[in-house]
């Protein structure tokens, strides 16, 4: 069976490649930093299961760990590694010419098809692949599928494959972990009660017998500590628990269905407007090469703003009718 | 007064945000410091760091797609889609955003959010795809500041499409985090009544979008008075 484990254990090979090649470049930091994160990668499944069998010595040198990572990040200097020269790479692209696209469009391809039919390769008890992670799983074997095609079409090394993915993630740098960091922030966050202090300000700053004054609170709420955690997600519970719920749907009369919905979709808005959220706008600053961490924010706040405006107007004309 | 405390972490947030700091040591820091105000020990803090960590290693995923997508940019990948690109007439810049956009937003509310991504499709495919495009439709190359532009407008698109598709997706992330919720709290919901209501969000968030895209190719068509004369294809 093909489990999302083994999709963490290529993660951890490939990462601990980029090392070495690093290590050999005398890239201390960054051999350093991508060993750290392979170890973390490859052995997260083992820090789980001792942490549920009450083994707080695995947990606690992952934190070690993590920490040393907060400790290299600073000094992984972005730059641009030496690529292939251009002309010979004009002279592949004739040749070669829609053949190259074909191991592209595998990595969406053959996770739409693991996505749709992977629940479905089963004989008997025997599934093929994980069932509580059957697309993300796909994502990782169609990787895969898409290097060994890759290196076919193009008659490249395998070894190519690796020194190339590492030019990427070298590129990438600290970028990488950023979302991974963030959703540890938010598991430190719900576990200190910084929730319960949060809903309590909220309820101290409202005039809370004003039906407008607690929408525009909520949704202001979800767009602001979204913004903070970088994630609709760990808003959600906080805002909805502080203010949507005894405010809005016990005190007002809300539509709990559509104040839920509208309000996560608030919180999406605010995702479109903060570096937090380091996976959508961080990460493709540094793998399309912008200059400005900010260059993705700024093409899209103001589509976040004038569809924040639209929500709350939604929320407004609709939680109370229906 | 002692439960304000954990906040601390939340104020280390925005001041390393606005100081402009490495958010990677920031947002560590910031967990520790909410760990000590809530008054854990350090192992207890190194165990929580650690085991949070690991536990969302999924988000890490999107590296595999690195080796494969390397390979081919070795091979000429982007300089092929952009010599392909010019060859086509009638794809506009606006067009072909707008055409990624109503894709990533319909895939996203099949749940099928991870087929396309900035590292699977923006990269590879879409970015050049539309610097193509725009070059094309401008008569001559851009320059590097224009490309940017294009290059984060197509980022841009990617996000708008995931975010305000997923959430009409019932069997997944949002909106069974919204029924959980709700019913921790003793109110039972249908899945499908949370997701119905995503959907004037989504019609709105593509009406905006779109417009948008429309406005900001026009503004590169128009380009900045003068032919580009920096036509360095910089980085790359």
């Amino acid at each position: 069976m093909l489990k999302i484990e083994h999709a963490y254990w290529l993660i951890a090979l490939f990462l601990a490649g980029a090392a070495w090649l690093n290590l050999r470049d005398r890239r201390w930091s960054h051999a350093a930093f991508w060993l750290v994160l392979a170890g973390l990668i490859g052995g997260g499944g083992y820090v789980t299961r001792a942490s549920a069998n009450h083994g707080g010595l695995p947990a606690q040198l992952a934190g070690v760990g993590v920490i040393a990572l907060a400790v290299l990040s600073p000094r992984m200097k972005r730059r641009h590694l030496v690529e292939r020269d251009a002309a010979a790479r004009e002279v592949d692209a004739k040749r070669l010419g829609h053949r190259l696209f074909g191991p592209a469009l595998l990595i969406p391809l053959v996770t739409l098809l693991v996505a749709l039919f992977g629940s479905y390769t089963v004989v008997g008890d025997w599934h093929l692949f994980d069932k509580t992670r059957t697309t993300l799983t796909g994502l990782a074997l169609a990787c895969v599928v898409a290097l060994v095609a890759a290196l076919r079409v193009t008659r490249a090394r395998p070894a190519d494959g690796l020194s190339e993915g590492r030019r990427l993630l070298d590129t990438l740098g600290w970028a990488a972990l950023l979302p991974l960091t963030l959703a540890a922030l938010g598991g430190v966050f719900a576990a200190t009660g910084v929730g319960a202090a949060v809903s309590d300000l909220v309820r101290m700053l409202i005039p809370v017998q004003s039906a407008l004054a607690c929408v525009v609170a909520y949704g202001l709420g979800m767009v602001l500590f979204t913004m903070i955690m970088g994630n609709a997600f760990a808003a959600f519970p906080v805002l909805t628990a502080g203010v949507g719920l005894p405010l809005l749907v016990q005190a007002h009369g809300a539509n709990p269905a559509i104040l839920g919905s509208l309000g996560m979709l608030t919180g999406y808005c605010g995702t479109l407007f903060t570096p937090m959220a380091a996976n959508f706008n961080i990460v493709p600053v540094a793998l399309l090469e912008l200059p400005n961490q900010n260059d993705v924010i700024r093409a899209q706040w103001k589509t976040g703003a004038l569809l924040l405006v639209v929500n709350l107007a939604l929320m407004y004309v609709l939680v109370f009718r229906f | 007064m002692m439960h304000w405390l954990p906040l601390v972490g939340v104020a280390v947030v925005v001041i390393g945000f606005a100081l402009r700091l490495n958010p990677v040591p920031v947002v560590v820091a910031a967990g520790v410091a909410s760990g000590l105000a809530a008054g854990k020990s350090v192992p207890e803090i190194l165990a929580l760091l650690g085991n949070s960590f690991v536990s969302e290693r999924a988000l890490l995923l999107f590296v595999l797609t690195l080796p494969a997508i390397g390979v081919l940019e070795r091979a000429g990948l982007r300089e092929h889609v952009s010599n392909w690109i010019t060859t086509l007439r009638g794809l506009t810049l606006s067009r072909l955003l707008i055409a990624y956009l109503a894709a990533r937003q319909i895939l996203a509310m099949l749940g099928l959010i991870d087929v396309a991504g900035q590292a699977q499709t923006v990269r590879p495919l879409l970015a050049p795809m539309a610097e193509a495009a725009a070059a094309q439709q401008r008569g001559g190359p851009l320059d590097a500041e224009e490309r940017n532009d294009v290059r984060a407008f197509s980022a841009a698109t990617d996000n708008v499409g995931r975010f305000f598709g997923e959430d009409v997706f019932i069997a997944l992330g949002a909106v069974l985090l919204i029924q959980g919720f709700y019913s921790q709290h003793g109110i039972e919901l249908e899945p499908l009544h949370i997701a119905l209501w995503a959907l004037p969000t989504a019609i709105a968030a593509f009406v905006i979008h779109a417009i948008r895209t429309v406005l900001f190719a026009k503004r590169l068509e128009r380009g900045r008075g003068t032919p580009a004369t920096d036509t360095t294809q910089a980085a790359d």
